[in-house]
């Protein structure tokens, strides 16, 4: 066996103190009509054949293109320490720290987690980790129902749709109503919406949920919806993304009681979906209601500062069916690469992380206005906004051709919407490069020409190229 | 095992002191050692309306947690706020400080059906 | 150390040794307490001055951003430092029952690593991602046939994650037959606290029903509350005892007589590769934790994975996207709103596919064969420590177990006033990682212990020598067991202030943000 240590003698050695000669008594109590014999899969196959295995099947994988790809999921240089921490055997091969005193490397690291991520925030109480973006937005919803026992939530159409669209399928369960607030022609939350929304007296709204960027990339007014909020009795939910808190305000700087989001950026590779880490943190006042695993300092025995995981009793292996949450099993390891690379970093490094991206994805909107695909929208964003250009589905296929990932088309979150379907939303950070970008110019401003040939001769031919991407039909 | 006289005590192991048409209401020493340290105690509003069994809070120590229920119906009149900071007082004085609410009792004649500390003692003696 | 070891010689000679040390011994700093202002610097370039020119400045920070200030060096020994206080599989035995903490091979962690893995944007066109889709697509393929399922779903991101999701199929499937009263789940008393957690998150309430005496589930007390009101019954199989539920097939007969589904909760699956099939037995739908069976790193609590397979019945409410292969042979992730029946969504991407990278190279490299080696070896190994121990302490259910077992402190307990507690900090002391205590809830003074296949007989005979020893210490000087651990960094703590008075990060940090240095 690829990993087992047993000799035929030492089967025998323990066969021979139970007293049997085969494993096939341990098994007997299997009855026979379900009795499985063995599994009709691959033989094993040796480690050297399997790395070839695994490199040809990362070699089918293109990431070799220039990418203006972001909606949640954002590309960052990470210091080679970050690895090298995570590759120790001592954090990744650790159990959850139910044994304090012989985990207190998770658990320190874990408070240290919390702390960075409460003045990140602003907030004060910070979860040891959720799935990811989305399940900890779907639990902020589900926290703040619990909180105010109301059982209506607002959510804006531009917080990222598939953190809707988890948290419609986590309230379906339990019959809760999740509704969505237009945008106005700015492309931020139509506030006056919001404000008749949360006027219906006889349906209690218990949160509203607004991103930070938005869906689109763009700023929206946390503090006044905040407010509206607030004067309902609603909790406040900012949806936010973790780098740009370097420079953005932190969440509990405009009222917000909760805040949820992706940590991915913070060290994490993107790994076509996981595991990312799921950031939730809200204030001390709330601090029952939010589920998942928290750490705290405290003392032994001899008055020795340590960590242990506390507020346990919220859990649901003490609490069963009237626990928080059903979570267990956490992203504590993506919790740590996140610590690691804030360490690494520290509070200048984060802050021109943030910086350094809002100055590329300026480069970025020139280039693109210049090259005929100007903004969608008017309001303020930091490396990540929605640029007009026709044909978006099409021209975005195109360019995969051009060696270019042009970001990703709103059609595909916004089928039905007539702007948002001809339009890219597209993001820079400190990656990019100005090669990148120029590339992405000429490659649009060659495909719209392209396009506008082939329209005049009627030709439906996409512009193809040697090193086709296009391998597989239905590429989205 | 501090079993006062004087109590009536229900099988969840609640306890119960009538004084006049006004009910205390606490946990045993057998229920607070049973639970460990405990860090929360989690009470009803005032005026919240209880009949008898009904749950009307919950106490969690480090590594349990329990409901309590009403030993008699009444109506919640008053809640002891010192656990908030100092939940520990149920822990070292559980028939005392450590009380957890009062009720206007609907009908003193249920505690009637409550054990007394003779028949408490045995319960517990039975685990 | 006892001759009654069967035939291993060599562990005589470890043990001349002396013990392994748990964990190192210095408790470390914390980044804030280190950080001094002007520390660190040299990773990313600077921004031109106007970067943030474009945003309103109510949108923007206000106050100086208050994070730890140092140097790579020291941010290296720093997490050094912590690592070295953590137990790991790695560095030692890990019997923790019910978490299978075996070893985590190596090249899985390269394989995971590979820039075609790691660097590939979830929202990336399919065909830029035809290699990490085959992957998910073959190993969707390799769990449908260990499993017995239908079909499987890589969403879910743990255990408790594919439960919710099962469950929230469950509820799909009787809501689409207009069968809206069934509001039950069913769970035995010795199931995961996850099982009734779920059942209230996915608006079910829980009926617990109680073990029979031989720890396996009461037949008659299922058939009394099951019912035309019961969506589902959860079974973990084997149960968290480390028992195989021999009355399965009645058990599933009554389910589906009361025309409600069976959730296995796969958590024990490691103890019957290629020996039970569980959907090919009947059961409707179960979570695998690729975490526990699949040898991929517990992380110090996360991350795991839990695909969850289902049979025929519930393939239309497999949430969405699934992951579909083409005639042509090409790989794809289902559209939005291809299949309507979908409960939808329940994280914000296809899965954690780093994880299931591992998973895949785990299930390879064993193959068929392999894996049916893991679990025979797991059962086998769990057996022979429970016969090692079983003088010194209770073995509530005597039959043979599977990948792990019950013991119990309970007769100790009562002879010398040790409990559980105290000899699992005991075996600190010895160099070994406690088992899994107090769990099931129904065993009194409870030690679940489970060896895995990846541990050698030398480590089995030594853990066993140990908890012997630890038994005749409680009789002889039971202080010395109560008041452990002795070696580790940190004695027991005080957990009661920490949850009374939380603490759960650092207040005014000692290296507020110094000028920065442009």
């Amino acid at each position: 066996m690829a990993y087992g240590p047993h000799t035929p003698a030492d089967r025998e050695a323990m066969l021979a103190a139970l007293g049997i000669t085969s494993v096939e008594p341990l098994f007997a109590d299997i009855p026979t009509p379900v009795r499985a014999d063995g599994l009709a899969l691959p033989e094993p196959e040796p480690e050297l054949q399997l790395a070839a295995r695994l490199e040809g099947l990362a070699g089918r994988n293109r990431v070799d293109l220039a990418s203006f790809l972001g909606a949640g999921v954002y590309r960052h240089y990470v210091p080679a320490a970050v690895d090298q921490i995570l590759l120790r055997g001592e954090f990744y091969t650790a159990y959850t720290p139910y044994q304090p005193e012989v985990s207190q490397g998770t658990l320190q690291t874990i408070y240290e987690y919390q702390s960075l991520l409460a003045e990140l925030t602003g907030l004060d109480v910070v979860s040891a980790s959720h799935y990811d973006g989305a399940a900890a937005t779907a639990e902020a919803a589900l926290m703040a129902i619990r909180a105010t026992r109301r059982r209506r939530v607002l959510v804006s159409r531009a917080v990222h749709r598939h953190y809707v669209e988890t948290t419609r399928t986590y309230f379906a369960a339990a019959e809760l109503a999740l509704e969505e607030l237009p945008t106005t022609a700015d492309g931020t939350t139509d506030l006056a919406a919001l404000a008749d929304a949360l006027a219906d007296a006889e349906r209690p709204v218990a949160a509203v949920l607004l991103g930070q960027p938005n869906a689109f990339g763009l700023l929206e007014p946390m503090a006044e919806a905040a407010e509206l909020a607030h004067a309902a009795g609603a909790l406040f939910v900012a949806v936010v993304e973790p780098v740009s808190l370097a420079v953005l305000a932190p969440p509990g700087s405009y009222g917000a009681d909760i805040a949820s989001g992706e940590g991915q950026p913070l060290g994490i590779a993107p790994q076509y979906g996981g595991p990312y880490l799921g950031v939730l943190a809200c204030r001390e006042a709330l601090v029952r209601q939010i589920p998942g695993r928290l750490v705290g300092r405290t003392t032994d025995l001899e008055g020795k500062r340590a960590f242990v995981m506390t507020l346990r009793a919220r859990e649901q292996d003490i609490r069963r069916e009237r626990a928080a949450s059903n979570i267990c099993t956490n992203q504590a390891l993506c919790a740590l690469a996140a610590t690691v690379y804030v360490a690494c970093l520290g509070p200048h490094g984060l802050r021109d992380v943030g910086a350094l991206g809002a100055a590329r994805a300026r480069e970025l909107e020139r280039a693109l206005a210049a090259a005929g695909a100007p903004r969608l929208h008017r309001a303020p964003y930091l490396n990540e906004f929605a640029v007009q250009v026709p044909g978006a589905v099409r021209v975005h296929a195109a360019l995969l051709e051009h060696g270019v990932l042009a970001g990703l088309p709103l059609a595909r979150w916004y089928p039905d919407d007539p702007q948002l379907r001809e339009a890219l939303l597209v993001c820079a950070t400190e990656v990019t490069t100005t090669a990148e970008i120029e590339r992405f110019a000429a490659a649009l401003a060659a495909v719209r020409d392209g396009a506008a040939a082939a329209d005049r001769t009627g030709s439906v031919a996409a512009a193809g190229s040697p090193a086709s991407v296009t391998t597989a039909r239905g590429g989205s | 095992m501090d079993v006062p006289e004087g109590l009536r005590y229900t099988d969840d192991h609640e306890w119960l002191r009538i004084e006049g048409d006004t009910g205390t209401v606490g946990i045993t020493a057998y229920a607070a050692e049973q639970l460990g340290d405990i860090v929360f105690v989690e009470l009803p509003e005032p005026g919240t309306a209880l009949s008898e069994g009904k749950t009307f809070g919950v106490v969690e120590s480090v590594k349990a947690v329990s409901d309590l229920f009403a030993p008699v119906g009444g109506e919640v009149s008053e809640l002891n706020l010192a656990l908030q900071a100092h939940p520990e007082l149920v822990n070292s004085d559980p028939y005392g400080e450590g009380w957890m609410i009062r009720l206007r009792l609907a009908d003193a004649g249920q505690a009637e059906g409550l054990k007394d500390a003779a028949a408490y003692r045995e319960l517990i003696k039975a685990g | 150390m006892s001759g009654a070891a069967a035939g291993s010689p060599r562990s005589h000679d470890v043990a001349s040794l002396g013990p392994r040390s748990a964990v190192g011994p210095q408790l470390q700093p914390t980044l804030d307490e280190l950080s001094r202002p002007g520390r660190g610097g040299g990773k990313i370039p600077h921004p031109p001055a106007d970067a943030l020119a474009g945003i309103p400045a109510s949108a923007l920070r206000d106050a100086p951003l208050a994070l730890p200030e140092l140097n790579e060096p020291e941010v290296v020994r720093h997490f050094v430092d912590l690592s070295r206080l953590n137990y790991s599989v790695d560095g030692g035995f890990y019997p923790l029952g019910s978490c299978t903490m075996k070893f985590n091979p190596k090249i899985n962690e390269w394989a995971a690593r590979l820039p075609g893995f790691a660097q590939l944007h979830p929202l990336a066109p399919d065909a830029l991602a035809q290699g990490t889709l085959q992957l998910l697509w073959e190993l969707e393929g390799l769990l449908a046939e260990i499993s017995g399922m239908r079909a499987v779903t890589l969403q879910p991101a743990a255990g408790a994650h594919g439960e919710l999701t099962g469950i929230l199929m469950v509820r799909a499937y009787h809501e689409a037959r207009g069968d809206h009263e069934r509001r039950e789940v069913l769970v035995p008393d010795s199931a995961h606290g996850t099982n009734p957690a779920t059942a209230s998150m996915a608006g079910f309430t829980t009926v617990e029903v109680p073990s029979a005496p031989d720890g396996g589930v009461d037949l008659d007390a299922f058939r009394a509350a099951l019912g035309p009101r019961t969506a589902a019954v959860m079974l973990t199989n084997p149960s968290t005892l480390g028992l195989f539920e021999g009355r399965v097939v009645e058990l599933l007969e009554a389910v589906h007589e009361a025309g409600a589904l069976a959730y296995m909760d796969g958590a024990n699956l490691n103890a019957i590769l290629g020996k039970f099939r569980p959907g090919a037995t009947g059961f409707d739908v179960m979570h695998i934790n690729v975490h526990k069976t699949f040898s991929t790193p517990h992380g110090g609590g996360g991350p795991g994975a839990g695909p969850v397979g289902v049979g025929e019945k519930l393939l239309p409410f497999l949430p969405s996207p699934r992951v579909l292969r083409e005639d042509d042979g090409t790989f794809r992730l289902e559209r939005p709103g291809e299949r309507p029946t979908s409960i939808g969504r329940v994280r914000a991407y296809q899965g954690s596919s780093g994880v299931f990278v591992r998973a895949f190279a785990y299930i390879r490299a064993h193959g068929g064969s392999g894996l049916v080696e893991v679990s025979e070896d797991a059962v086998l190994a769990a057996n022979y420590l429970k016969s090692r121990i079983a003088g010194a302490y209770a073995i509530p259910y005597e039959r043979p177990c599977k990948h792990e077992f019950v013991a119990s402190a309970g007769p100790l307990h009562e002879a010398t006033g040790v409990r559980t507690l105290d000899i699992a900090k005991r075996l600190i002391d010895k160099g070994f990682h406690p088992p899994t205590i107090y769990f099931p809830h129904i065993v009194d003074e409870c030690l679940l212990i489970e060896p895995t296949e990846t541990e050698s007989l030398e480590t089995l005979d030594a853990f066993a020598e140990a908890l012997l020893e630890i038994a005749a210490e409680a009789r002889r000087e039971p202080e010395l067991v109560t008041s452990a651990p002795h070696t580790a960094p940190v004695r027991r703590l005080d957990e009661a202030t920490a949850a009374r008075q939380p603490d759960l990060h650092w207040r005014a940090m000692s290296g507020a943000e110094s000028p920065c240095p442009t």
